[in-house]
C-alpha cells in the first residue's frame, strides 16, 4: 500500500493500551501460539493477529474457548485482494468478539495465490459457512473442509471472481 | 363395492410393473417426500428469497434458502467511489434502515481518519435521534408485514401510517424519505429545518398510543400466539454461534446489544434498557422488538432534550466542506471546497471495523484504505445476511406454515443479504 504524504490527519498513535482487553489476550495468545504467530500490529485502537494458515482453527478454538478470552462470536469474516503484484496477494480477515468480556480482536492470515486454500473455521464457529461461501465466490479462496463450498451471491455462469482486482467493474 | 381398494399404489398384473411395485414400497416415509421452490416472488419471503423446501406432508424436512438475486456488487463498486460517494451506496443495502448505515459507514471513515473525537454534540445527538427514529420504522415494517404472513391484515395499514409520518420527518430534514444520505464523514452536511424539534415531539406524543393499539391488537390474539409461540425455537447457545445478532439474539435470552457492548454516538449516556426474552421462538422475537420501540422512543425524547444549537460538522477543513456563505466569502474555504469537490480527501493507510447495533443486529463496515481517494476495499457485515443462516436450523421439523413465521421473526431485508 502506498504512502500518502499530504494526508490530512495523521493517524492516531499506536498505544496497546488504547485497545480493550486486547493486551491482556494478546500475551495469553503469544505465549500459546509462539510459531504460529506471525506479527502482531495495534492501530487505530484495534488489535490485529497475523496466524499463520495452518493453526488457524487450533487458534480460534483456543480463542473461543480459553475463559479469559471467550470469543464466542466470529462477528465478520471477508477476504482481501491485496492486489496483483502484493505477495502473498490474498488475506483471509476474522472480526472476533467476545460478548462476557466486550473484547474485539481481528486475525489475519496470509494466502498465497498459488495456493488459494485456507482451513475452514466451520468447526468452530458454524457462522463461518455462508462468510468462507461469499469469500470463495467473490475472492475464490477456498476453503478446505468446508461442508458446502458452493458459490453464494453471483449466477452461476459467471466466471470469475468479482472482487479480484483483475476483474473489471463493467464489460465482463 | 367391497372390491374397490383404497391405495396409492396401483395394482398391477405384469411383471415389470411388480418391480416398480416392490420399489415404491421399499420406500420409507421420507421418500414421500417432495421438493418445493419457495419463492423468489412469494410474498412472505419479503424479497427476492428463495427457498428449497424438501416437505414430508406438511412437516419440513431440511430447508436451504437460496441468495443472491440482488446482487450488484456493492462492496465493487465502493471500491471505485470517493469516500463520500459511497454513502449513497449504503442507503440502498438495507433500505429500511438507510440512517443506521450512513451512520455506520461515516463512523468507520471516521475512525480511519482519526477524527471520530472531533464529530460536535450536536450531530451526535441527531445522528442517535435519526437512528433510533429509523429503528422504529424499520421495526414498524417488521411489524406490520409479519402480520400480515400470518393473516393479521388490518395491522399493516397501522404500521405504515406511523412508519410514514417518520418519513415525513426525513423529508423534511433532507428531502429523501428512504434513500436519506443525511450523515457525512465529519458530521452532517446541513442542519435540520427551524420546526425539526416540534415535528419530531408531536410524533413522539403520538406513537405511545398507537403502539397501544398495536398491542391490543397481535400480542393477546390466540390466532397470534397460536401461530408464534414455540415456533422456531433458537437456544442462546445456537445463535451465538450461528453468529445470530440483533433482537433476534435478544429473543433468545442474550443480552447483547452492540450500544451497550462498545457505545457509540454517546450512546452511554441515555438511559434506556436492553429487552430480553428467554423463549427463543417467534414470539420472544416478537415482543423484544415491541419493547425495543418502546425503548427507542425513551432514547429519541432524550436526544431530544439534550439538542442545543451549535455546529453540526467538524472542525476539520480538508474534510468537512465549507458553509455555502463562507465559501463565498473567505478564500481558503473556497479552496476546501474546490479540492473536495474535485479530488475528495485522502485517507491515511490502515484499516477499521466499526460495529453500530442496526434494527436488525450488528451493522458492521470493514475499511482498508491505503492512502487514496478511494477505499482499497470495504465489507459490509449485514445483520439479515448471518441471521437469515439459522433459517435451516429454525425450520426443521415445522410445519410449512411455520417457515412463514419464521421468515418473519428474523426481520430479513435482501438488498443488505445480497449487497
Amino acid at each position: 500500500m502506498s504512502d500518502a504524504p499530504d494526508s490530512p490527519v495523521a493517524a492516531p498513535a499506536d498505544d496497546l493500551a488504547l485497545v480493550k482487553g486486547a493486551a491482556d489476550a494478546l500475551t495469553q495468545l503469544r505465549r500459546r501460539f509462539q510459531d504460529a504467530i506471525e506479527e502482531v500490529v495495534v492501530r487505530n485502537g484495534e488489535a490485529t493477529v497475523y496466524v499463520a494458515r495452518a493453526a488457524i482453527v487450533d487458534v480460534a478454538r483456543y480463542l473461543r474457548d480459553e475463559p479469559k478470552l471467550l470469543f464466542n462470536l466470529l462477528s465478520d469474516l471477508c477476504g482481501v485482494d491485496r492486489g496483483l503484484e502484493a505477495d502473498p496477494r490474498f488475506e483471509v480477515v476474522y472480526h472476533l468478539f467476545s460478548i462476557p468480556h466486550g473484547y474485539r480482536l481481528r486475525l489475519k492470515t496470509r494466502v498465497p495465490e498459488s495456493a488459494c486454500e485456507v482451513p475452514t473455521l466451520v468447526g468452530v464457529y458454524p457462522t463461518a459457512e455462508w462468510h468462507e461461501r461469499e469469500t470463495f465466490d467473490l475472492l475464490g479462496i477456498r476453503f478446505a473442509n468446508h461442508p458446502d463450498l458452493r458459490k453464494i451471491l453471483t449466477p452461476d455462469d459467471l466466471e470469475g471472481h468479482p472482487l479480484r482486482k483483475d476483474f473489471p467493474l463493467q464489460g465482463y | 363395492m367391497s372390491s374397490l381398494r383404497y391405495s396409492n399404489v396401483i395394482e398391477l398384473d405384469y411383471a415389470p410393473q411388480q418391480k416398480i411395485r416392490e420399489m415404491l414400497r421399499e420406500q420409507s416415509a421420507l421418500d414421500n417426500a417432495i421438493t418445493i421452490s419457495m419463492g423468489p416472488q412469494h410474498p412472505s419471503t419479503h424479497g427476492v428469497l428463495r427457498l428449497e423446501l424438501v416437505l414430508d406432508g406438511e412437516t419440513v424436512v431440511s430447508v436451504k434458502p437460496d441468495i443472491g438475486y440482488l446482487h450488484t456488487g456493492m462492496e465493487k463498486q465502493m471500491e471505485t467511489k470517493k469516500y463520500q460517494q459511497n454513502i449513497v451506496i449504503t442507503d440502498r443495502m438495507d433500505y429500511l434502515n438507510p440512517m443506521g448505515n450512513n451512520l455506520g459507514y461515516v463512523m468507520t471513515v471516521e475512525k480511519l481518519l482519526g477524527i471520530a473525537n472531533d464529530i460536535p454534540p450536536r450531530a451526535q445527538t441527531l445522528r442517535v435521534l435519526l437512528t433510533e427514529l429509523q429503528r422504529i420504522a424499520s421495526h414498524l415494517v417488521w411489524l406490520g408485514t409479519h402480520a400480515l404472513d400470518l393473516g393479521a391484515m388490518s395491522l399493516f395499514f397501522y404500521c405504515f401510517r406511523e412508519r410514514e409520518k417518520i418519513l415525513n420527518l426525513y423529508e423534511a430534514v433532507c428531502g429523501g424519505r428512504m434513500t436519506v444520505s443525511y450523515f457525512r464523514v465529519g458530521g452532517l452536511p446541513y442542519d435540520v429545518p427551524p420546526n425539526f424539534t416540534r415535528l419530531v415531539r408531536e410524533f413522539l406524543d403520538e406513537f405511545p398510543a398507537a403502539l397501544k393499539e398495536y398491542h391490543a391488537l397481535l400480542t393477546n390474539n390466540p390466532i397470534f400466539q397460536k401461530r408464534t409461540r414455540g415456533v422456531g425455537i433458537l437456544s442462546g447457545e445456537d445463535a451465538i454461534a450461528l453468529g445470530v445478532t440483533g433482537p433476534t439474539l435478544r429473543g433468545s435470552g442474550v443480552a447483547h446489544d452492540t450500544r451497550r457492548a462498545e457505545p457509540y454516538c454517546g450512546y452511554e449516556t441515555y438511559d434506556f434498557e436492553i429487552p430480553v426474552e428467554r423463549d427463543g421462538d417467534v414470539y420472544a422475537r416478537y415482543l423484544v422488538r415491541m419493547r425495543e420501540m418502546e425503548e427507542s422512543w425513551k432514547i429519541c425524547r432524550q436526544a431530544l432534550d439534550r439538542l442545543k444549537p451549535g455546529p453540526i460538522k467538524a472542525d476539520s477543513p480538508k474534510i468537512v466542506l465549507p458553509d455555502r456563505e463562507e465559501m463565498k466569502q473567505q478564500m481558503d474555504a473556497l479552496i476546501h471546497h474546490f479540492l473536495l469537490a474535485a479530488y475528495g480527501f485522502r485517507v491515511p493507510p490502515g484499516e477499521a471495523y466499526h460495529a453500530i447495533e442496526g434494527s436488525k443486529g450488528e451493522l458492521g463496515f470493514y475499511i482498508i484504505s491505503d492512502g487514496t481517494e478511494r477505499p482499497f476495499r470495504c465489507h459490509v457485515r449485514g445483520p439479515s445476511f448471518v441471521n437469515l443462516q439459522a433459517i435451516p436450523k429454525l425450520c426443521q421439523g415445522a410445519l410449512l406454515a411455520d417457515v412463514v413465521a419464521i421468515i418473519g421473526s428474523l426481520d430479513i431485508v435482501l438488498g443488505e443479504i445480497d449487497r
